[in-house]
């Protein structure tokens, strides 16, 4: 387990708990749950408006997974099983941030992705495209103590999916973050830059347009490695707190 | 759509115009000055898909507490579609106080743990049994409501499945903490019984069951944290 903070330490007294409280982002700026063009959301998100749920130590505290689950192995998804993936190697790094700007230290980040061809090693994927005997498609990475991560793959394919005619996804990988929270939790996907298959694909415009270019990351030429592998930016932000909930005693003329 | 659109979170910069950008008093564009807390826009959240099983698999994943650990229970439940068909795809995810009410965690009261072994985190695929989730954990206790007052026994659950492009957040409390629950906030300020019983579970031969339903009349309550 790990422990490192990036706040001075919480009061420990039971009484007159205070409380991080983490913001929320306004509906207009976050993905829905169902968006009509995205077919399996129709019988699958809850369709009555949820119920707000006041953010109390079960909500402002969340799982911690150390080190102890992390091999440095698993941020190089070009070798495994005895040999080399075929592909573009890409290195993708970036920080993990809240929304404050603080970086969220020694945190697990989980990502999964399609191979060169846009096939996942999954029973339920069966399109015909070649699965790669050295590339699983599964990588972990630990942020360190300033949020950095960093992680070897390769240029995942698109692939067709089936929820309209044609229908492709642009090529992504998938990344889950816990940060220091369970307010904080988060699943999303990365794209890359310029893709053609944008604006076809429901997953990808169920963002709001606003936020959209959150989820696609920077060709970074700096980061590239001569004759070795390209490279992509992408920083990952998290709620953050709410600075100032508690303070009463400033009557607010900071000027 | 331009590849980089600036977010402004301000209003007052945000929907400024030729028509009202020089009211007096107004903060000018490149006045120089922030006049909200600088935010960075939180990275949006994206469907799971039905490949979540590559990337999220832990061989301890259902284990909130070591396996063989004294007084362990399951939580076990199904997950429906709207159609009342089971969600053969889906991940559970559960977080929770221990029996004493305390969390492992920088910004909870510290205190004495007694519970070695405990991770109070648990991650079940619904994949086999069919669209089925179990979490071994502890049972927890009650938790400070930050009023002064107790919360019930209660688990924190996200289920996160394709066709959802958000997790979605619900709680899991127990049948036989009555008066507990008779007590909690959280659920006296759902509307009615019939939402309040979407999220008890109810005892069974090695813990506590509760079904969760997306959708349809039994829809579960699902918070918005
Ligand atoms: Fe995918």
């Amino acid at each position: 387990m790990t422990g490192t903070t990036s706040r001075a330490p919480r009061p420990a007294a039971d009484s007159a708990l205070e409380l991080p409280r983490y913001l929320r982002e306004s509906d207009d700026r976050r993905t829905p749950v169902a968006y009509a063009g995205y077919r399996s959301t129709a019988l699958r998100a809850p369709l009555r408006t949820p119920v707000d749920l006041p953010q109390r130590l079960t909500e402002v505290t969340g799982p911690v997974l150390g080190e102890d689950r992390v091999t440095a192995a698993d941020a190089d998804l070009t070798l495994r099983m005895g040999g080399e993936a075929q592909g573009q190697r890409i290195n993708v790094f970036g920080r993990v941030l809240d929304s404050d700007g603080r970086p969220v230290p020694d945190t697990l980040v989980e990502v999964w992705q399609a191979n060169a061809a846009g096939r996942y090693r999954h029973v339920g994927d069966n399109w015909p495209a070649p699965l790669d005997p050295h590339f699983d498609g599964l990588g972990r990475v630990m942020t360190d103590s300033l949020g950095r991560y960093e992680f070897t793959t390769i240029q995942p394919g698109a692939y067709p999916w089936g929820n309209h005619h044609n229908a492709w996804r642009p090529a992504h990988i998938h990344f889950s973050l816990f940060g220091r929270a369970f307010t904080q939790r988060l699943v999303t996907q990365m794209y890359f830059p310029g893709d053609p298959l944008f604006w076809q694909d429901p997953i990808f415009n169920a963002i709001p347009p606003s936020a959209r270019h959150r989820a696609i990351a920077t060709f970074d030429l700096d980061r590239t490695q001569d004759n070795w592998a390209l490279a992509f930016h992408w920083d990952i932000v998290l709620r953050g707190t709410d600075q100032t909930p508690f303070e009463t005693d400033d009557d607010g003329d900071v000027a | 759509m331009t590849a980089h659109q600036i977010d402004h979170l301000s209003p007052q910069v945000r929907n400024a115009n030729e028509t009202n950008d020089r009211r007096p008093g107004t903060p000018r564009r490149g006045s120089g000055f922030l006049d909200e807390p600088f935010q960075l826009g939180l990275t949006p959240s994206a469907t799971v898909g039905p490949y979540l099983s590559i990337g999220l698999t832990w061989a301890d994943g259902p284990h909130a507490v070591a396996e063989g650990t004294e007084g362990a229970i399951w939580l076990r439940g199904r997950v429906f579609d709207g159609n009342g068909d089971l969600v053969p795809d889906a991940m559970i995810e559960t977080w929770q106080a221990d029996p004493d009410g305390r969390f492992d965690h920088p910004d909870a009261p510290q205190g004495e743990r007694r519970y070695p072994g405990f991770r109070g985190f648990g991650r079940s695929h619904t994949v086999e049994p069919a669209g089925e989730y179990g979490i071994l954990t502890l049972k927890p206790g009650r938790v400070d409501d930050g009023k002064g007052g107790l919360q019930a026994p209660h688990v924190d659950v996200s289920v996160f499945a394709r066709g959802l492009l958000d997790r979605v957040v619900t709680r899991i409390y127990f049948a036989d903490e009555a008066d507990a629950n008779a007590e909690d906030d959280v659920l006296a300020a759902l509307p009615d019984d019939a939402s309040r019983r979407t999220l008890i579970a109810r005892p069974s031969d090695d813990g506590y069951v509760l079904d969760i339903h997306l959708q349809g009349d039994d829809e579960t309550v699902f918070f918005a944290v």
